[in-house]
């Protein structure tokens, strides 16, 4: 009895002083947390997103030894897309490294909602590529978030201007169907599509689907037999996008007039429904395929046994765009390096490279990442930076792009982000910062 | 050996029906109040504050509220999730409509306002019990969480539905809601409003009030027939209930997150609350904490436990298994001792009483 307490006690001793050593950083690295959901309910889309990052800053260790010289490192913290999991995980990993989170990319609308202040406080660049609070792209009232290169609203417009587009120039006098999430993710594009309505004469019918969205029988009913719509638009969170499309196919809606945006446009969200989702259409903010010439580089990369995913995974939709995302930090982390020198940079300099990134389609190019996405130019106001989304379509088997980059109208987006943001500002206090 | 209580005489009734009659007690909890209060602050990282204790001090306020009602009055609820969101989007409305309002005070009146929506929703227990009753609160928690979700009002017209916590001070100088607060003063804020509704509750059910509860608890018609009125007992219960969840709903929203949604309010959320009071201890004031503690902290432990150990481990297969260990001990606890970690406590005080001759 006495030996076994003794044991126990040695045990409890040996696991609370326990070996400490925490992996050390080098020096000379730059930071970034990556925020991940490899388990739980949205871990078929959170796969390819965190292979995407952890092969692109691969490739830059391993292809050009770091940018010049500055090798990332990066760490890994599983949020299973639970925003309390997504603050504690960005808690635990803002301060590692040399200089502290460079910056974070939630993957998740909820969790950016609830990092925008704490990481202002902290002074870390927030990048919600394509997702988050699309009023953030006004730059006077959220520094230190960036929305490049499409928002919410700016996406709704283009579904728009396609389905115009399609249905011989005008939709004056169509019916347009919105399948969403019941959550801050589905409302966004709600008040756009609501003012385009009103602009181009179509009517809009509002179908918000209970969070998971596996029940959507009685709204494609309703759909599919009693509004006969022109066009359904999505905006659908995983099992929700496979459940929305098989019901489609079983009142008869025509796939080739469902539009989806690009979160319900992966590979994980069209083959759970099978042969039902052949013609289903979606945006993209990033090109499909491994077509462009950097997937030479991570090939070799993964011959020369430094890649890490499934490589069924590149060249999917998500893979790309994480590639795309860490390829817009990287440049910003250039910038910043030109300016501050080249050594492991705070998220305040970074930041400073972000306001500045411009993105050519020569440095696209350059990069190898042709076709994988369309320039963007942020500026001190504008943290959406210009950017534009492709119509993709699925025939069953993969992705084709069928459109060019479509760039969205914003002369009417640009005041309904500053107006928002102007009331976000007024009910926090905040002064916006004077960017002339 | 620590607990001799030889020479403790009690020579009054305040002596004797003191909460903590046991001097050794009394000293323990006043150390644990003096690390809680000057050491945790001064020791621990911003990361163990804000992320750690402030969400276990919230839930343990919840589950302190819940406890109330299924521990002590025997209504089993599943309605927490849903008063959680009505404390935060009431104490949202009155902190935006009226910004000079102290933020205590709108904690406070947001609380009273779920009390009500708690006496609303209790009036089914009234004809119903057990899973019955349960049934009809999750009437409330769908229907409420569906309510803020649905009326963008509540909102204030938010386009997408988020609230976000406006700062606000507690003293001049020292803010304690929104992102811009110093995680200490959050902390220390939590601990003093927690500490003091704990001892409310503490002293609630020690009462006549609470001593109805208690007997409605164990055999309702019995009770009726002593000539408790179960109306009156039971309805306070959710009300009394009601006002801690609400509260602890607005201090998830405006202090630990600082923007929320509906939907954060889910039956999740009551799921959690309700197994915090089971593995805790139902009918336990300090079962509300250990239950919170368990629940909380233990996955976030669990999924820091690889890299301090310096293992290099997947962060999946972390994640599996966290969920594995942390289901395998809820289980374990549950065999070891069905009434829950309070229950674990008092026995374990027992026989630190009788030692070193305990039978």
């Amino acid at each position: 009895m006495k030996l076994k307490s003794l044991g126990l006690a040695a045990l409890a001793a040996a696991i609370l002083a326990g070996p400490v050593t925490v992996p050390q950083a080098h020096a000379q690295e730059q930071f970034v947390p990556l925020l991940v959901y490899r388990t739980g309910p949205y871990a078929p889309n959170g796969i390819p997103i965190a292979d995407g990052f952890n092969d692109y800053m691969q490739l830059v260790n391993t292809r050009d030894g770091g940018i010049n010289g500055v090798k990332y490192a990066w760490e890994e913290c599983e949020t299973q897309y639970n925003n309390d999991r997504g603050v504690e995980c960005y808690e635990r990993l803002k301060a590692n490294g040399p200089t502290g989170a460079s910056v974070v990319n939630p993957y998740s609308t909820g969790i950016t909602y609830a990092l925008i202040e704490r990481a202002t406080n902290d002074k870390v660049p927030v990048l919600s590529m394509g997702y988050g609070r699309a009023d953030a792209s006004d730059g006077t009232v959220f520094p230190y978030v960036f929305t490049m290169p499409i928002t919410y609203w700016a996406g709704a417009d283009v579904m728009v201007q396609y389905a115009a587009k399609e249905s011989g120039g005008s939709l004056q006098g169509k019916k347009v169907a919105l399948v969403y999430h019941d959550s801050a993710y589905g409302k966004e594009p709600i008040a756009t599509l609501e003012r385009l309505a009103k602009e181009e004469g179509f009517s809009l019918s509002l179908y918000p689907v209970p969070h998971p969205g596996l029940e959507q029988k009685a709204t494609w009913l309703q759909i599919g037999r009693q509004l006969r719509p022109d066009w359904v638009f999505m905006w659908g969170w995983g099992v929700m996008n496979s459940t929305a499309i098989k019901e489609a196919a079983a009142v008869g809606f025509p796939m080739e007039k469902f539009i989806g945006v690009w979160w319900s446009g992966a590979e994980a969200d069209v083959i759970p429904a099978g042969d039902a989702a052949k013609g289903y259409k979606s945006l993209n903010i990033t090109g499909v395929g491994t077509a462009a010439p950097i997937f030479r580089d991570i090939e070799k990369m993964y011959a020369d046994g430094n890649g890490a995913a499934d490589k069924a995974n590149i060249g999917t939709v998500l893979y790309n765009r994480a590639l795309v995302n860490a390829f817009y930090y990287t440049e910003a982390i250039r910038i910043a390096q030109a300016e501050f020198g080249v050594k492991p940079l705070t998220g305040e300099q970074i930041q400073w490279g972000m306001d500045r990134l411009d993105i050519t389609q020569d440095m696209v190019d350059k990069a190898g990442m042709a076709g994988l996405m369309s320039p963007v130019k942020i500026t001190c106001a504008d943290h959406e930076g210009g950017g534009s989304a492709v119509v993709q379509q699925w025939d069953g088997s993969k992705w084709t792009a069928i459109t060019d980059f479509i760039a969205p109208r914003r002369d009417a987006l640009r005041p309904a982000y500053e107006a928002s943001a102007a009331q976000y500002a007024a009910e926090k206090g905040l002064t916006p910062r004077s960017c002339s | 050996m620590l607990y001799r209580e030889a020479g403790q005489f009690k020579t009054s009734y305040t002596a004797d029906q003191a909460i903590f009659p046991i001097r050794q007690d009394r000293v323990a909890l006043l150390i644990f109040g003096l690390v809680a209060v000057f050491a945790v602050p001064a020791l621990s990282s911003n990361y163990f504050l804000e992320t750690i204790f402030v969400p276990f001090l919230v839930f343990a306020l919840a589950a302190i509220g819940l406890n109330i009602l299924t521990g002590y009055c025997g209504q089993l609820s599943l309605g927490t999730g849903g008063f959680m969101a009505c404390g935060a989007f009431f104490s949202y409305k009155l902190a935006t409509a009226f910004p000079d309002l102290h933020i205590v005070a709108v904690f406070l009146l947001g609380g009273l306002g779920t009390a009500a929506v708690g006496v609303l929703f209790g009036l089914p227990s009234l004809r119903i019990k057990g899973f019955y009753l349960a049934v009809a609160t999750l009437a409330a928690q769908f229907f409420l969480v569906w309510m803020f979700n649905k009326f963008p009002w509540w909102t204030n017209y938010s386009p997408s539905g988020v609230i976000s916590a406006p700062p606000r001070d507690i003293l001049p100088g020292f803010a304690v809601t929104g992102s811009g607060g110093d995680p200490a003063v959050k902390y220390l804020f939590l601990l003093v409003l927690v500490a003091v509704l704990a001892l409310v509750a503490k002293n609630l059910v020690r009462s006549r009030i609470g001593r109805s509860w208690m007997a409605i608890r164990d055999m309702d018609i019995a009770a009726e027939i002593i000539g408790i009125r179960p109306l009156w007992a039971k309805l306070s219960a959710f009300a009394v209930s009601s006002f801690f969840i609400g509260i602890a709903g607005a201090l998830w929203a405006f202090v630990y997150t600082g923007s929320v949604e509906a939907l954060a309010f889910q039956i999740d959320r009551s799921f959690q609350v309700l197994f915090m009071v089971i593995i805790g201890g139902m009918g336990s004031i300090l079962g509300s904490f250990l239950g919170a503690a368990f629940i909380v902290l233990l996955p976030i432990l669990l999924s820091n436990a690889p890299a301090v150990l310096g293992l290099q481990i997947r962060v999946e297969m972390i994640s599996h298994l966290e969920f594995m260990i942390f289901g395998g001990l809820i289980i374990f606890f549950l065999i070891v001792e069905p009434h829950g970690l309070a229950r674990l406590w008092q026995i374990g005080k027992e026989k630190l009483r009788l030692w070193p001759f305990p039978y």
